[in-house]
């Protein structure tokens, strides 16, 4: 990572109309469900984060464990119906978005809130150039003309570190390598410099070495612009560079919130402790990797209690009939840990134990 | 993208020489020309003789063939057994099918995009249901039996066209036989515009426009719409050579002086001349019309390059 040159322009805190002090993104008891043939699925049980201006929030989890769906739900694109969203609050400057009207929402879409996906090469339209993909943002949120957009996709594009950007700005997305058009699903993202940007596992298509340039990438604008960004991923090794606090979802619900290197030092979850031992680590070579049991559960029939309860090693019969709540993380001397919360009836146990 | 298209137009050579050759032996084999022209009676053998050597049918086919295609590039394609020179016969038919065609096209860009977008987006819903329906029994009724119905009801019961276009044959005449002559057409461009956007519409860069905070009518206009009318247009393109020559059910129906009316006048009275004329001309649209569908789908479509 570089070192932040305290000298280093900060852009002031955007002022607006609707601007209010705490968070920039409050999410509170959201639940969002899906209509389907074989019943009611819900997804998302109930989930409470929330990011400030500046900081980077990961949300940790398995496939279908609800990441993706709360960010849809914040970004206001989920398909509804079958979606629904029966309760909760997604506050953005302190006001409830899901009480807005869809045309407020989407003037809010891409301008204040903006999302990279995951796969550039889908998420981008084929045939549309690239330049015009770009552009169209300025030309629907600013109402500027054909020109000056496209002047400006060149800016954006040479912003995100795309060669020879004034030559490229008609090309078409499959032109591209898949590094490339990543960036330019960020510069998409970055155009109208929004106050805070959803990534969901926004390097999960690429290799390895694009990864970090790409993330590399994002750190630094988001340090640039003082965004908020919610990043979304199963990939523990890219959450430890960039992420300040971390929430880990399992089964639509979060079960442990922590300020980054504190989950790495002290789980205080099951699932989290099984989620960091699977991590392949070089002084265990030749032993077997270690994996959680079991697989995810279905969404139609979560398990009663806590929803890891089959696959966890310390479940007892407490585990199989009673929910546990969100409960904050104390020392053993019962000193506070700012940010800390577990959802697991023994959170003693497995951060002191 | 040059060679390509010279590659296509070198291609259209022995396709053009086949179907021309084939269309030219089953007229040949068809039957006598020259029975037809001495009407109910039988000809008189000298007469018949005459008639034949002055058609140049006494000579062997591949050269009957030969003589013919030399004049068709020479822009003579013979003249009908009533004396009239085909070419004049094209000239008066070929605009009246073209406006018909035209008029088809439109029915069908008009009318089977507007139904396909509407039940597109609202799947499942009563409205998609009952065009699917509608679409259904348009495709299983033949032409015949929807271009009696309406001339019996619109032309005679009702009165508010003529059930008989005249020789003229301008745009106004030929609405309810355009329409006619779309029918099925507009039902498959319906049923084709309604499952690709049904489809792209839960694509991901749909989600994409949507979260770029773009206007609805917008995502539906430039994102949507603009990926999902790529196979309708090549649809549409292709049926213009399939409308042009295949209107002969419609044009006798509405008695329109057209390409097919003069089609089925010249099997009818084994002439020949009409027959391959027509035809010929009918192989070079398909393949002309062919070709630009193939090149405007990879203008609609970047993904796509000629080499």
């Amino acid at each position: 990572m570089t070192i932040i040159d305290p000298t280093d322009a900060v852009p002031a805190p955007r002022s607006g109309d609707d601007q209010k002090t705490g968070p920039l993104l409050e999410v509170r008891d959201l639940h969002v469900e899906f209509q389907t043939r074989e019943g009611v699925v819900r997804a998302v049980n109930g989930v409470n984060y929330s990011v400030n201006s500046g900081e980077t929030l990961a949300v940790l989890g398995e496939s279908g464990s609800g990441k993706s769906v709360t960010a849809q739900a914040i970004m206001g694109i989920l398909d509804m119906p079958p979606a629904r969203i029966p309760q909760g609050e997604i506050r953005f400057y302190g006001q409830d978005m899901l009480t807005m009207s869809a045309d407020e929402r989407r003037k809010l879409r891409g301008a204040r809130i903006a999302m990279i996906f995951q796969d550039a090469l889908s998420a981008l339209n084929p045939v549309l150039s690239v330049g015009f993909q770009l552009g169209e943002m300025f030309r629907v949120h600013q109402g500027l003309s054909r020109k000056e957009a496209k002047a400006k996709a060149i800016e954006l594009m040479d912003r995100v570190k795309i060669p020879a950007a004034a030559a490229r700005v008609n090309d078409y997305p499959h032109q591209f390598s898949g590094g490339m058009r990543q960036r330019i699903m960020i510069a998409m993202a970055l155009a109208l410099e929004p106050d805070l940007i959803i990534a969901d596992e926004p390097t999960t298509a690429l290799d390895v070495t694009v990864q970090a340039q790409v993330m590399d990438l994002l750190a630094e604008l988001q340090r640039e612009y003082r965004m908020g960004l919610i990043l979304i991923t199963h990939d523990l090794g890219v959450v430890a560079d960039v992420a300040d606090k971390i929430a880990v979802m399992y089964a639509g619900r979060i079960v442990e919130t922590a300020p980054v290197h504190e989950l790495y030092k002290r789980p205080a979850h099951p699932y989290t402790r099984g989620l960091l031992d699977s991590i392949p680590r070089l002084d265990q070579k030749g032993q077997d990797l270690y994996a959680i049991k079991g697989l995810p559960p279905n969404l139609l029939k979560v398990p009663s209690g806590c929803a890891f309860n089959p696959r966890c090693e310390k479940a007892q019969d407490i585990c199989r009939t009673e929910l546990p709540p969100l409960v904050p993380v104390t020392e053993r001397d019962g000193a506070e840990l700012p940010g800390r919360a577990s959802a697991c009836h023994f959170w003693k146990e497995t951060i002191h134990g | 993208m040059g060679r390509y298209v010279l590659r296509r137009l070198l291609q259209m050579i022995p396709v053009f020489v086949g179907a021309t050759l084939l269309i030219f032996l089953m007229v040949n084999v068809m039957g006598d020309p020259i029975a037809g022209l001495c009407g109910e009676r039988q000809c008189d053998p000298a007469t018949a003789a005459q008639l034949r050597r002055d058609f140049g049918l006494d000579q062997p086919v591949w050269q009957q063939y030969l003589t013919y295609m030399g004049n068709v590039f020479t822009g003579d394609f013979g003249t009908a057994f009533n004396g009239q020179p085909v070419t004049e016969l094209m000239a008066t038919a070929f605009p009246v099918t073209i406006r018909l065609t035209v008029v088809a096209i439109l029915f069908e860009i008009v009318i089977g995009i507007t139904l396909g977008v509407l039940t597109g987006l609202r799947r499942g819903r009563p409205v998609d249901t009952t065009v699917l329906i509608l679409t259904l029994v348009v495709i299983s009724v033949p032409t015949f039996v929807t271009g009696l119905l309406l001339q019996l009801l619109l032309g005679v019961e009702w009165g508010w066209i003529k059930p008989s276009v005249s020789p003229a044959a301008d745009f106004g005449e030929l609405i309810v036989p355009g329409l006619v002559l779309a029918s099925v057409s507009l039902a498959y461009v319906t049923r084709l515009t309604r499952t690709t956007l049904a489809e792209n519409r839960r694509s991901d860069y749909v989600r994409t426009a949507i979260a770029k905070g773009l206007p609805r009518r917008r995502v539906v206009g430039r994102h949507l719409l603009r990926n999902s009318l790529i196979p309708v247009v090549t649809f549409i393109g292709a049926d213009i050579g399939a409308l042009m020559g295949g209107a002969i059910v419609t044009e006798r129906i509405f008695n329109i002086h057209g390409v097919g009316y003069q089609l089925y006048q010249g099997i009818l009275r084994q002439n020949t001349q009409t027959v391959v004329g027509f035809v010929t001309v009918l192989v070079l649209v398909f393949l002309v019309a062919n070709l630009l569908v193939d090149l405007l789908y990879a203008v609609l479509d970047p993904r796509i390059r000629y080499a």
